[in-house]
């Protein structure tokens, strides 16, 4: 893999009759959509809707039961496509390794595959820190970030692979509001810059309609419906409707008193 | 338990497959290496001298009752050289080092280390796995050579300063000679190798497989070491009924 070479391009993404299973459980009830190159494709829903489990299959972490996935119309879980293809996934927790310390874990790609001398990747690493508004932290552990900024070097380890296509698990979950500022900026910053294919998994209505150049809400292992941020939150769907405008009450407290 | 069992194999041949990348895994090699070496070799000091020392006092008396004092020297170098160094240590090591790598591992899985791993097509075989067996069957048999020497010696102190016995260092350490061979230290070596594989192999699948938490961890610890010690005893036999087949 030549990553650190080449710069990122997005790739067409294709998800065909998805299921998926575990024990008797049915989490994916058959999943169709399709991503453009270069596109920020949301995709939301309640908890427990199937989104992270979507997400795992999107970059072959899981095995579907059904249907298949397409990156420029090559099916993902085959090994040549993992070799051809750049994709990252950023995960919910950040999922840095802890005994490493945030430049290691930034480098970890370039080290292990060995693409650059140590000297090239330190500065690759500082770089790709400073591109997400970091610096100084590249010789602290993990441990000692705050979760915020752990997400923001989860987004860095990805950008060192240069994707062309990157996945965001509930990139704003437990930050405070001015940190899913900076994540959504970033997200966007990523693509204009690159024009890599981004898959947004969230809950965050905020980030979703900030972002997103297209959008899906899921509920239930299905989609409900697929369309442009208009689309969506004037989509008719009680279900649809229910999840976009669900909203804390103060009267119904104090009813209930 | 079968599958259990098949999937231990199964990652077995995995880190076999794996070997040719040992090389560009050094650094961690290394790195596990010291950190078995250094968390075990006081405790191997000190269990060893006892052990060679509680041996003594055990079969000691009892020989010399029969007038074969001097045979002292000669079943406690055996029976430590041959069986009770490899397995006293490498249960000490499931327990102390086993437990740790189920527990490293496990948390990984669990907070999703080894999913990233994998998004950046870095193999946890090759990564994770291949590093702590490679570490473990260099350290143990060298720990097991050290504690057969401390072993020895805690013996020897035991047999000099017990009123009962009284025999001296030179005549301990002579009547060893003339009943223990550098085969019945290699025995010993063999078998630790052997252990090292299963406490490898078996705490590394206990972590990988870890689900369901810090709870789901602490599970996959305790299995790791019970896994590690019931599995170590059942080769033990197996390992010194094969050995007394083919070199008699």
């Amino acid at each position: 893999m030549n990553a650190a070479n080449n710069s990122a391009s997005g790739v067409g993404l294709v998800v065909r009759g998805l299921r998926k299973s575990f024990e008797d459980q049915e989490v994916l009830k058959g999943v169709d959509f399709a991503v453009q190159p270069g596109e920020i494709f949301v995709i939301m829903g309640p908890s427990g809707s199937g989104k992270s489990v979507l997400l795992k299959h999107l970059i072959a972490l899981e095995t579907p039961n059904a249907g298949e996935i397409l990156i420029n119309s090559e099916p993902v879980s085959a090994p040549e496509t993992a070799a051809k293809y750049r994709m990252a996934l950023v995960f919910q927790s950040g999922a840095l390794l802890n005994s490493l310390t945030v430049g290691e874990n930034v480098g970890l790609y370039l080290t292990e595959h060995r693409l650059k001398t140590p000297e090239e990747i330190q500065q690759i690493v500082v770089d790709k820190l400073a591109a997400v508004g970091l610096k100084d932290v590249v010789d602290k552990m993990p441990a000692d970030l705050s979760g915020g900024m752990k997400k923001r070097v989860a987004i860095a380890r990805a950008l060192v692979i240069e994707p062309q296509l990157i996945l965001y698990d509930e990139p704003t979950s437990e930050l405070d509001p001015l940190s899913s500022v900076v994540v959504g900026e970033e997200i966007l910053r990523l693509n204009q810059r690159t024009g890599v294919t981004s898959v947004v998994v969230t809950h965050d209505r905020d980030l979703a309609f900030g972002v997103a150049d297209r959008m899906a809400v899921m509920g239930d292992g299905k989609i409900l419906i697929i369309g442009t941020p208009d689309e969506v939150n004037n989509c008719k769907d009680p279900e649809v409707q229910s999840f976009l405008h669900a909203d804390f009450k103060r009267e119904s407290k104090n009813k209930k008193l | 338990m079968f599958r259990n069992i098949g999937e231990i194999v199964l990652l077995f041949w995995r880190v076999l497959r794996a070997l040719p990348h040992a090389w560009r895994q050094r650094q961690k090699v290394f790195d596990q290496f010291f950190e078995i070496g250094n968390a075990s070799l006081l405790m191997v000091c000190v269990l060893s001298f006892f052990i060679g020392a509680v041996f003594a006092l055990q079969t000691g008396p009892a020989l010399a009752q029969h007038s074969l004092s001097s045979a002292v020297g000669g079943v406690v170098g055996f029976a430590i050289a041959r069986e009770l160094a490899p397995i006293m240590m490498a249960i000490l090591i499931a327990g102390r080092i086993g437990s740790a790598m189920a527990a490293e591992i496990g948390s990984m899985r669990v907070y999703q280390e080894i999913d990233a791993l994998r998004t950046m097509n870095i193999n946890p075989i090759d990564y994770l796995v291949l590093p702590r067996v490679l570490a473990m069957v260099v350290a143990l048999p060298m720990l097991v050579i050290f504690a057969i020497l401390v072993g020895w010696f805690g013996g020897a102190v035991v047999a000099n300063y017990n009123q009962q016995l009284e025999i001296p260092f030179a005549a301990f350490f002579a009547d060893m000679k003339d009943f223990v061979v550098l085969k019945d230290v290699g025995n010993g070596v063999f078998k630790s190798f052997c252990f090292a594989i299963i406490i490898g192999v078996v705490s590394c699948h206990q972590g990988l497989t870890t689900i369901g938490g810090p709870r789901g961890i602490g599970r996959s610890v305790t299995k790791a070491v019970v896994n590690s010690i019931v599995l170590i005893v059942i080769f033990d036999y197996l390992i010194t009924l094969l050995l007394s087949i083919f070199l008699k």
